[in-house]
């Protein structure tokens, strides 16, 4: 019943004419992996402007990176701080369960998956 | 004396203090407004009137004690992404409609302990997806300078309200531009802080890296009273920065004299309409005159920051946003047939347009074969963008240049291309790629619409562009115009 893939892994159209533009299967694959439901009349309109915003991140291929280190914290020298592994929040699950769509004894309820 | 509305933030806690009116007196004034202008301007998604007037009240007993803080019974207004303990957070979205935070963001903790009211949560795009406040599922916010136009966003809903003075401040958030550009299409003073600034702890998250607090305010003054009590440091966001908060408010008399000013290069480009470029020219001659000296910088990799931030900004966006999975809170599809189906319903149906074209951009350059090519090339080449500020503030003090390319634009003018509708946003994008603070002050109009011009200094520099501000405030009138219909 999951289908979860092991590798986020989007298929390669076997011809393409202009490498950034999307297929139909491809739309429907990112989707899939989004996990979000498209209407029919959705997967075209999702094809041109998704081709469209790639083909416009392209530019970025132009720029020279060879030797530049990807950005991975936006204040210099800066990381991730960690904090002490001591025990600072109470049960709050009663409370939270307010927000969920349906939940029996503590629990959320979801569709059941094994059978 | 003054009608209450024309008083701004820092005026009205002062009048308090001195028991001049009453902050249930301010409450009931300002949400006659916010009400007589819901069915025009959309500017609210919650107004709390019975909380507010009783949180009024409470502040009118503290400021009889001699009790208060620095906002004891202010009124404000939260954007809708913040979330506030027992009143709704939709953050614009139908997937949110029904969420009750069981908690305060910091933001709104820090600010109802300071004192301020608030009257109401203010419409935003959806998931702050967006320039001109049109994705948001309770309609859009329409620009009181002229009710065709949009108002920016995504804090349109925010930056509406100031500038009708519905409230006289209110809470905002950045990723992109969405405080500075709302702030300069509806004529008001916008404040993006440094990156770790202001903690980002109960803020719906969109993309973590560039996701940033700040303020909406009519003056400068203002901002630099809302931000001293909103900034610092909080346990709960591990990217709030350990830093003292400076007093932003004791500081604004810092004289603008010598002030080293650089003119971006790039953003005076064909992109920038002639009127828009006018007026910062003139501004640029007010500067002058009061001592700052003006030179050219150029950020060579700055253009390339819209194409940048719409890899990251989506990217980050698809990790973040899979949290909605119709399970734990948020919409959920009626009677799904497996597991599955749940989560696609649910999400299909919750989320918007853009917000999906985002979840799927992002999908897409995170996934194997692309995440190179797309993902970590935009990093490296933020990483140019962050090095060519850098160099800058080495030979000047703040960055000036234009917040927008044009005045605001007609509603649905561009909703049909998305590209078009990311272009807006194409002055404002470096600061939040840098983690740089960033400042919209209005300075003058293109016909009858508000032009803003943007001060971007360096790493917690939010002093400095908050006392440029200031001086340029205190020799023009511009922020103090409000729009016909609400004066």
């Amino acid at each position: 019943m999951y289908d979860f893939p092991l590798i986020f892994r989007i298929p390669q159209p076997h011809t393409s004419r202009t490498p950034m533009a999307l297929t139909r299967e491809q739309i429907e694959s990112i989707a899939a992996l989004a996990r979000l439901e498209l209407s029919a009349a959705e997967l075209p309109v999702y094809q041109t402007s998704l081709s469209s915003i790639l083909e416009f991140v392209g530019a970025l291929e132009r720029a020279d990176t060879a030797s530049v280190t990807p950005m991975a914290h936006p204040l210099p020298g800066l990381s991730q701080r960690l904090r002490p592994d001591e025990v600072t929040e109470q049960d709050h699950h009663a409370e939270y369960q307010q927000n969920a769509p349906q939940t029996a004894a503590g629990l959320y309820l979801v569709p059941k998956v094994i059978e | 004396m003054r009608e209450l509305h024309h008083i701004g933030l820092t005026g009205l806690a002062a009048g308090l203090r001195a028991r001049r009116f009453s902050s249930v007196e301010l409450a009931e004034a300002f949400l006659k407004r916010i009400e007589a202008s819901q069915g025009t301007l959309n500017a609210f998604i919650s107004v709390t009137r019975a909380q507010a007037l009783s949180d009024a009240a409470a502040a009118d007993r503290a400021l009889a004690a001699g009790s208060g803080g620095a906002l004891t019974g202010v009124p404000i207004a939260h954007k809708d992404l913040f979330c506030t303990a027992g009143v709704r957070t939709t953050c614009g979205s139908r997937m949110l409609d029904n969420f009750v935070s069981p908690y305060d963001a910091t933001v709104v903790a820090k600010l109802k302990r300071a004192g301020a009211v608030m009257l109401g949560k203010t419409n935003m795009d959806e998931f702050a997806m967006g320039s001109s406040n049109e994705t948001s599922y309770y309609g859009p916010v329409r620009n009181p300078w002229d009710q065709r136009l949009v108002p920016g966003g995504s804090s349109g809903g925010s930056a509406a309200a100031v500038a009708a003075r519905l409230v006289p401040g209110a809470t905002a958030t950045d990723t992109g531009g969405s405080i500075r550009q709302p702030a300069a299409l509806c004529g008001i003073t916008g404040l993006k802080p440094t990156y770790g600034r202001v903690s980002r702890y109960g803020m719906v998250a969109f993309a973590s890296s560039l996701d940033q607090g700040g303020v909406l305010t009519t003056s400068a003054a203002d901002a630099a009273l809302m931000l001293r009590e909103m900034a610092g440091f909080d346990p709960h966001d591990s990217t709030s920065v350990e830093r003292e908060v400076p007093d932003y408010v004791a500081e604004l008399g810092a004289p603008l004299g010598g002030l080293r000013v650089g003119l971006l290069k790039e953003f005076f480009d064909k992109g920038l309409d002639p009127a828009n470029e006018q007026r910062i020219r003139e501004a640029l001659k007010v500067f002058e005159s009061l001592g700052a000296q003006l030179s050219e910088v150029s950020l060579p990799n700055l253009p390339l920051s819209v194409p940048v931030y719409y890899v990251v900004a989506p990217a980050e966006c698809s990790s973040n946003l899979a949290r909605f999975d119709g399970v734990r809170y948020g919409h959920r599809c009626e009677n799904p047939r497996d597991l599955l189906d749940l989560y696609r319903r649910s999400r299909g149906e919750g989320f918007g347009a853009e917000v999906k074209r985002r979840i799927m951009t992002g999908t897409y350059v995170l996934s194997a074969g692309y995440y190179d090519a797309y993902y970590l090339k935009a990093q490296r080449v933020r990483q140019l963008i962050s090095a060519d500020f850098t160099r800058a503030f080495a030979s000047v003090d703040v960055v000036i240049g234009p917040t927008t390319p044009t005045p605001a634009f007609a509603i649905g003018a561009k909703t049909s291309d998305p590209i078009t509708m990311y272009l807006n946003d194409i002055y404002t994008i470096g600061a939040n790629l840098a983690g740089l603070p960033g400042l919209s002050v209005p300075c003058g109009f293109a016909g009858e619409l508000p032009v803003g011009l943007q001060i971007v200094g360096p790493h917690f520099s939010e002093a400095r562009l908050l006392s440029a501000a200031h001086a340029f405030q205190g020799a023009t009138d511009w922020h103090t115009r409000i729009p016909k219909g609400f004066a």
